[in-house]
């Protein structure tokens, strides 16, 4: 059996919910339809199909697209190396989908890092802390909206922060654009 | 007559046990221990907060995140080749590992993997075992130290010293040396570098049969880390570890086997496997694999295309004008090198829109890159995959139930790296 | 107890004279026993590590002994990046060591951040410590960081050690608590 078999074995279990399985440079992504359902996905990756290793989960922030968060969760199957990606998007009021720690124990310091990045939370988690910024820090620094340089925080006694002197901000070429001058590097805000 | 079984001597360690249990009674204390960010035996800046009953340790909860410095919101306003210098840092132990793993993802992004020249392949092969080589002997020499054997210590960086020998030789720079570059290597192999290598690979054999006489038979290291930090199978594939660590624990991965890259299915090599899962099991581990990138050293020093010295001139780098900088002379008399070169440096390399995600066999474990693009010279997205950071997790797992000074042992046996943890 | 008074090196310049070689000989003292406290955070650390090994051999001018209790060291080498949560640490311990103390800030993390110019960096450790060498690099070499001990250690022996104290005062100095 080949990844897109099983990748196939998800959609046909899950219907509707599970996109067709996409393929780009040998790799399978199937899009979850309802965040929701991420634990019984997960549960059946690794129940029925040996999925039981978990490499890594990311987050992504579509700034300006709703929804707002797309959570990927990266599948592998130890016994012949298969390799399978989920993706699925939450909502940025919603910001919350299940844990997938019952499933395997290696996404807890996962999803307390997506918290404390990107602020989306994970309920049924039994620790949801901030792990690499302090308990307290009032931002969620990768998402788009906070700029690079930080803005300025201070929690007494534990830690202060100040913008970083960027001399302007960060000089990043954007793709896309009708011609050179449009994609060179310059201050850019969220918004492009 | 009175025999022996009327005197009833009990022996003093069951009346101590007695004692002990009236004490735990009167007790019922736990004291915390902060095993601060700053401590010689953390290997790095790692926190953890013990709880312990007397000298046993009932919780352990790592506080990881004191040298964040924010890589991944970085890579979103760099190029891809800027963003080189910065991988260097992340497992600052092995940093030619890292910059493999990165150009590898990047060039899985591009579409490139097939087209990368074998000359190319077996410089990067060569450069990831040097680093594996260079990562192992200072983990070892720390957790070594640690425990209390300084020698191996003072042995182990001898040997690294002439690493670094031969990294700046060929790139610059003793450690960080920012060598890949997309589509290829900065530069080709100096004159002479095969020939001092392989000086090195017969000294380096030499000096680690030397640390296996300190270390593998020595009364106080087997009692120190035998039996201690025991990760069964289950518990390693649960917690997703990776590398040594995953391999100390009988789990047969090892990616450069399962999902070969480069030119390794063109490499004989064996994957060292451990039983038990112990710390002793780790070190071993690690001792076996430097002896195996010796060996895969031997072989890609053999078959490299172009020889040592290259006379031929094989290529090392893409033969593309979009991704691979022209050289300078025809910069500056050519009128389309002039562009590429413009377009390169201030746009960076063009990358197709969609997501990849490439995992390395690093000396720590899986380094992975998750590279989510929407076209363009910088990644929308960029998240590694540190595998320093998933193997510190079990330490919540591991610690309890051991005594206060196999603390020691079990982070030394994990082999971690703050840099690549925290990012 | 024999005062000086009685030697005749009572008169104001020769008690000068007097105080200046104690001072140079103090100096000496201290300047070829450093004791480092290494804050090792990150790179740096290695380039540390690899100072202190047998090829760099930073016994050589009387600092192997690297002391990881602030208590006991003279010199906090700051290697590797000082983040906002490392910062309140390297404080408290540079607040815990005791005078007289110095400190090295090593590599351009240290010095100005380095190429971290990020929300998570502290953008050079003077912010929260007086340096007093910095060095540069990215790693600096331990060529770079024996450099940079030569260099304190020349400004340890210029520094006056007791300054102002003449021998006149000395003698009725009020007792030290």
């Amino acid at each position: 059996m080949s990844a897109l078999e099983f990748a196939q074995k998800i959609k046909a279990r899950f219907g509707d919910l599970v996109s067709e399985p996409a393929e780009f440079r040998g790799e399978i992504t199937l899009r979850l339809a309802d965040a929701q359902q991420i634990f019984e996905l997960c549960d059946f990756a690794r129940r029925q199909l040996s999925f039981d290793y978990l490499v890594d989960i990311s987050s992504l922030d579509n700034y300006g697209e709703d929804p707002r968060w797309t959570v990927v969760y990266h599948l592998r199957r130890l016994a012949n190396g298969f390799e399978l990606r989920v993706k699925t998007d939450v909502s940025e009021e919603k910001s919350e989908l299940p844990s997938v720690i019952g499933v395997w124990r290696t996404a807890n310091w996962h999803e307390r890092e997506i918290y404390d990045m990107m602020g989306i939370r994970f309920s049924g988690h039994p620790d949801l802390r901030r792990i690499l910024m302090w308990e307290g820090y009032p931002y969620f620094p990768l998402r788009k909206d906070f700029p690079l340089a930080g803005k300025p925080t201070d929690l007494p006694g534990v830690a202060f922060t100040k913008p970083a002197p960027l001399e302007g901000g960060p000089f990043v070429t954007v793709p896309g654009g009708k011609d050179a001058i449009a994609r060179e590097p310059r201050v850019r805000t969220p918004e492009d | 007559m009175a025999t022996v079984q009327d005197l009833e001597i009990r022996d003093p360690a069951a009346r101590v046990g007695g004692a002990v249990e009236e004490l735990r009674d009167l007790q019922g204390e736990k004291m915390v221990l902060n095993m601060g960010p700053s401590h010689p035996a953390t290997h790095g800046v790692l926190r953890i907060v013990l709880e312990l009953d007397g000298e046993v340790i009932t919780k352990a909860d790592p506080d990881v995140g004191y040298l964040h410095r924010g890589d991944e919101k970085i890579a979103e306003n760099m190029t891809y080749t800027q963003f080189i210098p910065y991988t260097d840092r992340l497992d600052y132990l092995a940093p030619l590992a890292n910059n493999v793993a990165y150009a590898l993802a990047v060039e899985k992004l591009l579409g490139l993997q097939d087209r990368l020249p074998p000359r190319c392949q077996y410089i990067r092969v060569m450069c990831a075992e040097l680093a594996r080589i260079s990562a192992h002997l200072l983990g070892l020499g720390a957790f070594a130290m640690d425990v209390g054997a300084l020698t191996v210590f003072l042995l182990t960086f001898t040997e690294r010293e002439k690493i670094y020998n031969l990294c700046e030789s060929l790139t610059g720079a003793r450690f960080t040396t920012s060598y890949t570059r997309i589509g290829g290597v900065a530069r080709d192999l100096p004159p002479g570098w095969c020939a001092a290598v392989r000086k090195f690979l017969q000294e380096v054999v030499i000096n680690l049969a030397e640390v296996e006489t300190l270390l593998t038979r020595n009364r106080i290291w087997v009692d120190r880390t035998k039996d201690v930090g025991v990760i069964p199978k289950d518990v390693a594939i649960d917690y997703g570890l990776s590398g040594p660590n995953l391999r100390g624990s009988g789990v047969d991965q090892d990616l450069r086997k399962t999902h070969p890259y480069l030119c390794y299915r063109d490499l004989q090599f064996d994957v060292p496997l451990g039983s038990v899962g112990d710390c002793y099991d780790r070190y071993l581990v690690r001792m076996e694999e430097m002896r195996q990138s010796v060996r895969l050293l031997h072989q890609c020093l053999d078959k490299i295309p172009g020889g040592a010295d290259n006379p031929a001139g094989e290529p090392v780098n893409v033969d593309d004008g979009k991704i691979i900088l022209p050289p300078k002379e025809k910069v500056l008399s050519g009128m389309e090198e002039l562009i590429h070169q413009f377009m390169l440096v201030t746009q960076g390399v063009n990358v197709p829109p969609g997501e990849v995600y490439f995992g390395h066999e690093n000396p720590k474990g899986e380094l992975g890159f998750y590279i989510n693009s929407r076209g363009g010279g910088t990644p929308y997205r960029l998240k590694i995959r540190s595998p320093s950071f998933v193997n510190l997790s079990v330490l919540s797992h591991l610690m309890p139930g051991h005594v206060m000074s196999d603390t020691v042992a079990i982070l030394g046996s994990l082999d971690f790296v703050m840099g690549e943890c925290d990012r | 107890m024999q005062t000086w008074s009685e030697i005749g090196y009572d008169s104001k310049i020769e008690g000068d004279v007097v105080v200046t070689r104690i001072d140079a000989a103090l100096g000496w003292f201290r300047k070829n026993s450093v004791w480092p406290m290494p804050m090792g955070l990150a790179c740096c650390a290695i380039e540390l590590m690899a100072a202190g090994a047998s090829r760099f051999d930073i016994s050589r001018f009387g600092a192997e002994v690297m002391r990881f209790s602030p208590r006991q060291a003279d010199c906090m080498i700051v290697a590797g990046t000082v983040t906002y949560k490392m910062a309140a640490a390297v404080k408290r311990i540079y607040d815990q060591m005791a005078e007289p103390k110095w400190v090295i800030a090593m590599g351009a993390c240290a010095s100005t951040g380095g190429m971290y110019r990020s929300y998570a960096v502290l953008q050079g450790v003077d912010h929260i410590v007086p340096v007093d060498v910095y060095v540069a690099g990215c790693p600096p070499r331990p060529e770079a960081l024996l450099d940079a001990l030569i260099k304190l250690q020349d400004k340890i022996s210029r520094q006056p050690v007791l300054q102002g104290l003449t021998i006149a005062s000395a003698l009725h100095a009020p007792a030290k608590s």
